[in-house]
């Protein structure tokens, strides 16, 4: 049995002293695995994942009840700093690279954790390793780089970091289905050679599932059902809300969505 | 152009040059905050007045040697910068980047009020900083056919060499060290350095620390060009279209524009007329932010469509 690795327990996330995203959310990832966390907009994805890393605080946000279990460790509220430290390294949303800094710099940026040189060069190799394309672009100015390009060297600079998780929010965001399959191959071969368990935040359910050892599904503030990619893809509501099928298996068309519209079961 | 004249030219350019590497140091301390913090620090000639201040007391009235005062006044001036971040700066971390400038104009007048409580009013003489390893006047250039040269003094030369190394390593550090590039990380995203496992708090510690020093350097350079003053504060508003001009987030943009700013100050007040001296940078400012908004060499904002 693998050993778990985080464990969120009923964690209320409040922001702004009045906002309540999260209401009692409860997740566990164990250690090696891909756990996929999928929900609409709104559903509070990204809080969960900044609750984990770190990063409400400079947003003003609070885990304000239950608690965020790392190796053992209690982490919630906790400084970013420290918390990349005990190994666990934030993508966040819209790729967020620093435009001024050129390629090789971003990736420097992303081994602050690191001191030893040797280490960093070790990893830069790595990370050229992983993403060739960058590799070819090391003096450019990352803010000239193309939106897959920005995606990979953001993922690039996590892998900097020697993360033991890494919490990925939404790496299909803006990007070709093509580059999105290439991305998640990448994510997945990191996952398995480099034993990096993934907490995996997306709205694109179908390519996530793919990768995933089990998933989430989380809608205003609370997971409502969860189970492995099958059961989820089996399940009746998750096809139709999230993969687009109607009952019968074939693509819903405009007018059935017109006639009638399907309530979610989990809600009544 | 006659010989008398091409003498003045030298002499101009030569002084010019020394008084740009000044305001280059003042301005690159002044891009630093920038850079890394969006606050433009209206207290940066109080910081060089206590750098000036404070060297001069450790040498006069302590008697220490060169070797010993300066590193001690470096590690006051970082002291002072941590005491400033602490107490004033940290608590408006997230508040609008107004409320920390004003703060910083507030700083101004209390550090001015305190050096002047503590070493007074009075004009005070430097002792010699760099050894007298070259004897005479200084540097000579003569002209063919006029008796005086144009020259500049080796304490002026020196200070010139001083500002260069300084200046060879901010690049150095921005380029190459973890902390330079963290700093770099932090000005472009913040939140986003902040999820590098940098600690903004940190970051801003070093950047007041480091631009607290070049200020004291920078104090202690117009005290040796001049003395010891509570005026010395001033040269700060010749420095202020320095980095207009250069692009306020720009090291190369501090050094060239210090250096066209001083030229042009000593060409206009030698050959045109000395009160036009503080008129002119500002005409030349204009000029430079018709033509580029950004300054000389400001971060455009990246945009890709």
């Amino acid at each position: 049995m693998n050993r778990r690795m985080l464990e969120l327990n009923n964690v209320e996330v409040i922001y702004d002293d009045v906002i309540l995203v999260l209401k009692g959310l409860s997740l566990q990832v164990e250690e090696g695995q891909i756990v996929a966390l999928l929900g609409s907009n709104g559903a509070g994805k990204s809080t969960t994942l900044k609750a984990v890393s770190g990063l409400l605080v400079p947003e003003d946000g609070e885990v304000t009840d239950g608690s965020i279990e790392f190796l053992g460790q209690m982490i919630h509220n906790q400084e970013p700093s420290r918390i990349v430290r005990k190994g666990i390294f934030q993508v966040m949303e819209g790729r967020r690279i620093f435009e001024h800094l050129n390629v090789e710099e971003n990736l420097r940026a992303g081994a602050y954790t690191t001191p030893h040189r040797q280490q960093i060069s070790e990893k830069l190799a790595l990370v050229y390793e992983y993403f060739p394309r960058l590799a070819e672009r090391k003096q450019q100015v990352a803010g000239f780089l193309s939106g897959g390009e920005q995606q990979m060297l953001a993922i690039g600079r996590a892998l900097m970091a020697t993360p033991k998780l890494m919490l990925l929010d939404e790496p299909s965001l803006g990007l070709a289905p093509l580059l999105v399959q290439e991305i998640f191959q990448i994510i997945e071969r990191i996952n398995q050679e480099q034993g990096t368990s993934i907490l995996l935040v997306e709205q694109n359910a179908r390519v996530a599932l793919r990768i995933a050892k089990h998933a989430y599904i989380m809608e205003n503030g609370r997971i409502v059902m969860d189970g492995t990619p099958e059961e989820l893809s089996d399940n009746a509501d998750v096809r139709e809300f999230y993969l687009g099928f109607t009952e019968r298996g074939q693509r819903k068309s405009y007018r059935d969505v017109k006639h009638y519209k399907r309530r979610k079961r989990w809600l009544s | 152009m006659s010989p008398n004249d091409l003498r003045l030219f030298i002499q101009f350019t030569m002084t010019g040059i020394s008084e740009g590497a000044l305001l280059a140091l003042i301005a690159l301390g002044l891009v630093l905050i920038y850079k890394s913090t969006d606050v433009l620090n209206f207290a940066h000639g109080e910081f060089m007045l206590l750098g000036a201040f404070i060297t001069w007391d450790l040498m006069v009235n302590y008697q220490l040697p060169v070797l010993l005062a300066l590193p001690l006044a470096g590690a006051i001036m970082i002291l002072v910068a941590i005491a400033v971040e602490r107490l004033m700066l940290r608590p408006l971390i997230g508040k609008p980047v107004i409320s920390i400038i004003m703060v910083t104009i507030g700083m101004s007048s209390v550090i001015h009020a305190i050096v002047g409580a503590i070493w007074g009013p009075k004009r005070q003489v430097l002792p010699q900083l760099f050894p007298e390893i070259l004897e005479g006047p200084g540097l000579r250039i003569f002209v063919e056919g006029v008796r005086r040269p144009a020259q500049m003094s080796y304490e002026r030369i020196y200070w010139v060499l001083v500002a260069i190394v300084l200046v060879l390593l901010f690049v150095l550090f921005f380029r190459r060290s973890r902390q330079g590039i963290a700093m770099r990380a932090t000005a472009d995203d913040q939140q986003a350095a902040m999820s590098m496992g940098i600690s903004i708090q940190r970051i801003f510690a070093i950047t007041w620390s480091v631009a607290a020093l070049t200020a004291g350097v920078s104090g202690l350079m117009v005290a040796d060009f001049d003395t010891v003053s509570t005026s010395i504060n001033e040269v700060v508003l010749r420095a202020f279209p320095v980095i207009i001009l250069g692009g306020l987030d720009s090291i190369a943009g501090a050094i060239i524009g210090g250096m066209i700013i001083a030229l042009t100050e000593q060409y206009v007040s030698g050959f045109i007329d000395p009160s036009l001296k503080n008129v002119v940078p500002y005409l030349v400012l204009l000029l430079v932010l018709m033509a580029r908004p950004y300054g000389l060499f400001g971060e455009k904002i990246i945009e890709r469509v």
